[in-house]
């Protein structure tokens, strides 16, 4: 059995929260440099170098990438051979969540959902659980936007509609999306499991890389598929035109109940801020 | 699409010549509002009551900013989606706003205020906050103080840079998905 004190939980989360927020990871601006070369539009090209600027200028000034600083979801793997001391792991998140956006200027956008009151400590984090074996914590954090989370559905097909009703479905949440969610977006997608799974399988896939590869090949055959298809609508960043609407489709799928096909469409924004820490 | 640097208080001349698709690098002063303090200035004035800005050519910027940093008026400061504010803009521009700042997509009856009023729907890049942060030289809330970001603050801005979207004669700039490229007409 293996024993960690949970103040280095709450330091390591309080360095993700201002991190992810100042620093755009590689991979989304490797995505951006990339669709930027096959961008020939004017206003394209212009709003791929204003979010470059935006990203450089954030890492030299500290200032976060994008005022909405996001919701704090976590995704934590914790090995079944490690005990937690001192704080309950869901107290040390929330306590590195609210140690965070203090010290680092975020804002803080948790209220409640009738009295719209603000929580001013941008807590609770939403925080999915899963056992794991081993004696090790990974803790993967996502900042997420309002704006694109808005913008992101669930449904239950009926089995019959399968790939082709998938396919559908997604075209149509992101046309009717439209400039929305801040695009080039990130479509994340949960197929399977129950009304409750699916999403959260959409959101888990969104913590991918950009550019990565399913380690699945018929899953990853698919994500390229819909996301040609997704560019074909033409909305473009910012809704302005282009053959960027999406950066990248990420999909995560699971067993589900004979009678179901649950589907999840989790919009991410261009400021697609997650990182992962092992504890 | 022409290019302009403009003054708010916005004149009604300017407004009103504005097309979608220009560029507009706005200077001078527009306030902060988003959904909460939309709220509060409907019930003002509902109530009758004096509102915390003059909204005779005034800008509205739908953004709730991230704390200031030291040395810097304001934190980040991009803008939020605009739907959300659909259902108080005509009735502000009634009342002599000329624009709103925002991104995303407006309803039909805010598109008719444009029209009626002589007003405009600017888009600013969204996500870039720490960018159009730079544009604002001064900070300060003016009213709703207890509701943090989503106070309304007065904002000075120079070149704040941003994009007619829709225009007060039915010109929209954003561009209608292409549903038949993937089989959905
Ligand atoms: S959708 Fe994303 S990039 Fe756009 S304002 Fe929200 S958090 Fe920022």
């Amino acid at each position: 059995m293996r024993t960690l004190h949970s103040d280095v939980i709450v330091d390591a989360v309080a360095k993700m929260c201002v991190s992810a927020n100042r620093y755009l990871p590689e991979d989304v601006r490797r995505s951006f440099a990339e669709a930027d070369a096959k961008e020939k539009a004017p206003a394209a090209k212009e709003i791929f170098r204003q979010l470059t600027e935006n990203y450089e200028l954030a890492e030299k000034s500290g200032l976060p990438l994008c005022q909405d600083t996001g919701l704090a979801v976590f995704f934590v793997e914790m090995g079944q051979d490690l005990r937690i001391e001192g704080e309950n792991i869901r107290e040390a998140i929330n306590h590195g969540v609210r140690k965070g956006y203090e010290e680092g200027k975020l804002r803080k956008s948790v209220c409640d959902p009738f009295t719209r009151a603000n929580t001013k400590d941008n807590t609770p984090a939403v925080i999915h659980f899963d056992i794991v074996p081993g004696d090790r914590l990974r803790i993967g954090f996502m900042a997420k936007g309002g704006g694109s989370e808005n913008m992101s559905r669930v449904t239950m097909l009926a089995p019959a509609q399968g790939w082709e009703g998938i396919k559908k479905f997604v075209l149509q949440r992101v046309a009717e999306a439209g400039p929305n969610p801040c695009p080039p977006t990130v479509i994340g997608i949960g197929i399977g499991g129950s009304f409750d799974y699916a999403p959260i399988l959409a959101k888990k896939a969104l913590m991918r890389k950009l550019g990565d590869t399913n380690p699945d090949p018929g899953l990853d055959a698919m994500e390229k598929e819909l996301l040609a298809e997704i560019n074909k609508l033409g909305i473009g960043p910012m809704g302005l035109g282009g053959v960027t609407t999406s950066l990248d489709v990420k999909i995560a799928v699971s067993p589900c109940h004979i009678a179901s096909l649950p589907l999840a469409v989790n919009v991410q924004c261009h400021s697609a801020r997650h990182e992962e820490v092992e504890l | 699409m022409a290019e302009y640097r403009i003054n708010s208080p916005i004149s009604d001349a300017d407004a009103k010549m504005l097309r979608a698709g220009d560029v507009v690098f706005l200077s001078g002063t527009i306030y902060t509002a988003r959904d909460a303090a939309h709220k509060r200035l409907m019930e003002l004035i509902d109530a009758g009551k004096e509102l915390p800005f003059d909204l005779k050519g005034s800008a509205i910027y739908y953004v709730g900013p991230s704390p200031a940093p030291e040395g810097r008026p304001i934190g980040s400061a991009g803008p939020t989606t605009s739907y959300r504010m659909d259902s108080y803009a005509p009735r502000l521009h009634a009342l002599g706003s000329k624009a709103s700042i925002g991104k995303g997509k407006r309803n039909d009856a805010v598109k008719q205020a444009l029209k009626d009023h002589g007003a405009v729907y600017f888009g600013a890049t969204g996500g870039a906050g720490a960018l159009l942060s730079m544009c604002i030289t001064a900070a300060k809330v003016v009213a709703f103080d207890e509701l943090g970001p989503e106070a309304i603050r007065k904002l000075t801005v120079k070149d704040f840079p941003l994009l007619v979207i829709n225009d007060s004669v039915g010109g929209d700039l954003y561009v209608k998905p292409d549903l038949k490229a993937v089989g959905l007409e």
